[in-house]
């Protein structure tokens, strides 16, 4: 990707953004409308004066549009800035804020998504003191038992005189409570530590295993060599919550089994020769398309010269497992964009749809999705087949054309500047018409 | 005599410690420690003020609260709620049910005397 022949690509987006009228933008730089056309399409080159103009008109730096930001940066600025919308964060400048101050907009993003870990491990806390009816039984005890231990202790505290007899019982009472007490924590601890992995750090189990998947590069060689999946669980989920580890165990399971089914060596050799084409690679070797794409996603990080991104959803359309790419990101909670060929795979299964995408907040890049719908068991009697979609993003080669028809898609619609969209289901925080686009 | 107090909470201390403090100030103090009856308790006894429990065995405090002000007899008469958690959504419920107060454990002598003699006060 040649950043400098997207120029026009982060004009449009930045006027997208600002919720500008390209005549509007083309007659205050003194251009023809469909010359500016030209430009945002990247189909005229622009620099010099114009530039500089154009930087103007819409507030940023003439660097900004001729060097851009990461995707996946500015993804993050903006979901920073969604979650508090009464402080004002200025979002139309996003991209001036990572392209001017690129650490201290790493550090922000950084920070953000660490809060939005903790507040998670906050809310899954307190619905565990809500719901838990151990929990709140040994609490409730505990507490009881202290007011009395201190209700008892502050009688015997006072300067007024007591009867002996009340003093004894109160004694006793003390003595009795703190027994109670001592056992009651003892208890509670035992019960924490034994439990204490059903709340890890990192949020919801699935949001768990993307992180472990993320910290291997996606790629795991001690499974690429016929090693045994227990074994690769037990290293990569040590510190993983029971759920987690279930998921993550089916998910190695299967990585084993395509790795056998199709070794790297086999399919190094077939993608130097074809390219990374899922389909045709699939064809040349005789193998199962869906088995080639995942084992894509898995080749070593370095390996391709434009590394593969996969998606996998269920029945319902929740995401499963992820590897997004810098510049078509993927949403880490919550549903990704309905217009991803990977839901429309749903619709038809069997067939390998096939289709050319560019992310609406991201540089102009363009994307290869291949989506792919099979079912997860054999057939049944009576029973309708259970099926699971899965879609390899590629980046569009330099050069490649773009052949329409090419789909703006998003990561997901809060963070996503498309107007109109069909398919949208909630305003974008982005300024700009998507922010009072209709919800369905 | 100050008045006459119902605490309803089914740890045996805690009731010896309040018993203790309140009738030294003159409160007359009974005690009913479990949760099924508790409301039937209240309107026979017919104290002054009710120290109840969020939590006790048999049925939570707060339904016993809500069945004590839709009854009529029962509907104005002063009722302290305690209970283990301090949390905004408790106090919500406690004061949704209906509580003239509400005290989170542990909580001082000091304080539930204070309560006692306000409720009581505000009803003489």
């Amino acid at each position: 990707m040649v950043r400098d022949t997207l120029i026009g690509s982060r004009i449009r987006e930045r006027r997208v953004a600002r919720g500008m009228r390209q005549a509007e933008l083309a007659r205050a730089a003194g251009i023809s409308a469909s010359y500016l056309n030209l430009i945002e399409h990247n189909r005229r080159r622009i620099g010099g004066k114009l530039l500089v103009d154009i930087a103007a008109l819409l507030e940023t730096e003439p660097a900004l549009l001729a060097e851009g930001a990461g995707a996946a940066l500015i993804g993050a600025l903006r979901e920073a800035a969604g979650a508090a919308p009464d402080v004002g964060a200025e979002i139309d400048r996003v991209d001036e804020l990572a392209g001017r101050f690129p650490g201290w907009a790493r550090l922000l993003a950084r920070n953000r998504a660490r809060v939005t870990t903790l507040e998670r491990t906050v809310e899954a806390l307190t619905d565990r003191m809500t719901h838990d009816p151990h929990l709140a039984t040994a609490l409730h005890e505990m507490l009881t038992t202290v007011t009395a231990i201190r209700s008892a202790a502050a009688i015997l505290a006072e300067p007024v005189e007591i009867a002996p007899e009340w003093q004894a019982r109160f004694h006793r009472n003390i003595n009795e409570d703190s027994a109670r007490l001592a056992e009651t924590s003892r208890a509670l601890v035992a019960y924490l530590e034994s439990d204490g992995e059903a709340v890890s750090e990192t949020g919801s189990p699935q949001e768990e295993v993307l992180a472990a998947w993320d910290a291997t590069g996606h790629h795991v060689p001690a499974l690429e060599r016929g090693g045994d999946a227990d074994a690769v669980l037990r290293a990569m989920g040590s510190e993983l919550s029971a759920g987690a580890r279930s998921v993550l165990r089916a998910e190695l399971a299967r990585y084993a089994a395509d790795a056998t089914l199709l070794p790297m060596d086999r399919l190094n050799e077939a993608v130097d020769r074809l390219g990374p084409d899922p389909v045709v690679v699939a064809d040349a070797l005789g193998a199962d398309v869906a088995v080639v794409m995942r084992r894509l996603a898995a080749m070593p990080p370095d390996r391709l010269a434009e590394p593969v991104g996969l998606v996998t959803c269920d029945a319902s359309g929740v995401l499963g497992y992820r590897k997004p790419l810098p510049d078509f990101p993927m949403p880490r909670v919550g549903a990704g964009c309905p217009l991803w060929p990977l839901y429309r795979a749903l619709a038809r299964p069997f067939v390998v749809i096939s289709e050319t995408v560019r992310p609406a907040a991201g540089d102009g890049t363009f994307f290869t999705a291949e989506a792919l719908a099979l079912p997860i068991d054999a057939p049944l009697r009576d029973r309708d087949p259970v099926f699971r979609a899965q879609m390899l993003i590629r980046p569009r080669p330099q050069g490649a054309g773009t052949a329409p028809p090419v789909e703006e898609v998003g990561s997901a619609c809060r963070v996503c500047p498309r107007h109109p969209c069909r398919a949208r289901r909630e305003p974008s925080i982005l300024a700009g018409p998507a922010r009072d686009a209709p919800v369905f | 005599m100050a008045g006459h107090v119902l605490v309803v909470e089914d740890e045996p201390n805690i009731i010896e410690a309040i018993s203790f403090i309140l009738s030294r100030e003159g409160y007359r103090v009974d005690s009913h420690g479990n949760g099924v009856d508790a409301a039937e308790a209240v309107r026979a006894r017919a104290p002054d003020l009710v120290i109840l429990d969020a939590m006790l065995p048999g049925r939570s405090g707060y339904d016993i609260l809500r069945e004590l002000r839709e009854d009529p007899q029962t509907a104005a008469l002063p009722i302290l709620m305690l209970t283990a958690r301090g949390q905004t959504r408790d106090r919500d419920l406690a004061e949704r049910a209906g509580a003239s107060r509400f005290m989170t454990k542990p909580f001082s002598n000091a304080e539930v005397l204070e309560a006692v003699k306000a409720l009581t006060r505000s009803t003489a």
